[in-house]
């Protein structure tokens, strides 16, 4: 779980990468020669930020003929959004709990 | 450790507390007082100090944060690595003395970023992204 999560952030510290992930997302499945034509970027860069993004299970490909189909796996996202919403409400309970004790300390 | 780079995603909460910068000073430093609100721990105010803070496991959670004292200026500023849950990040504390209260802020940043500004499509920053992380993450169940 903990190595997955930082798979993930690893894998979306990079604007390329969060880019192509979101073009999958939005757009659906497309081949390394469409992402490639997109990023501005050489492919060979392309399939080194795809392979990032496989390792964290963010991306699955499908081999058709030539050509290899990349898709979006947004469901390895949840740690991400875990993450977030855990220390969200983490840090609100506390600065409550702060204050409460603020209110009984001594001058 | 560095200053964490602006482009790195953070937690910001922020709140005024009608009480003096002193004493809140005392309940973010004192290690019996930050056991009453935040977690149990082995605290101690100096520069490059190591202590865990240790809560009740939960799921997906260990309880245990590795922390390092970084920066301390008295009644003014408290910040502290944050290790935690595989991932590394930066607890900032500033208080700034208001009319008859002290803001209280508190900064959580450590999403790992490499923004790079020759990027083409540069929308794509941590913030449009998290913005439509919610709404991909409404759609996965």
């Amino acid at each position: 779980m903990q190595a997955i999560t930082a798979d993930v952030f690893k894998a979306l510290s990079d604007p390329t990468r969060r880019a192509i992930f979101e073009w999958l997302a939005h757009d659906g499945e497309q081949t390394v020669h469409r992402l490639t034509a997109r990023a501005g970027v050489s492919q060979p860069a392309v399939s080194k930020h795809l392979a990032v993004l496989k390792l964290a299970r963010l991306v699955r490909d499908r081999r058709e003929g030539r050509e290899t189909h990349y898709s979006a796996q947004p469901k390895a996202l949840v740690p991400l959004v875990d993450w977030m919403s855990h220390y969200g409400v983490f840090w609100r309970e506390r600065f409550a709990r702060l204050e409460g004790l603020l209110n009984k300390m001594e001058k | 450790m560095k200053t964490p780079n602006p482009t790195t995603r953070s937690l910001v909460i922020e709140k005024d507390m009608p009480h003096a910068p002193e004493k809140i000073w005392r309940a973010l430093t004192q290690a019996p007082l930050i056991g009453q609100w935040l977690m149990e721990n082995d605290f101690r105010p100096v520069m490059g100090h190591k202590f865990t803070l240790r809560a009740k496991p939960v799921p997906n959670w260990n309880g245990i944060v590795d922390c390092e004292v970084l920066a301390i200026e008295p009644n003014q500023r408290l910040s502290y690595t944050w290790g935690s849950m595989g991932l590394a990040s930066v607890v900032t504390w500033t208080l700034t003395p208001g009319n008859g209260s002290t803001r209280v802020r508190m900064e959580q940043s450590g999403f790992p970023s490499e923004e790079s500004p020759s990027y083409k499509g540069a929308s794509y920053g941590w913030k449009s992204f998290i913005g439509g992380l919610e709404r991909v993450a409404g759609e996965i169940n």
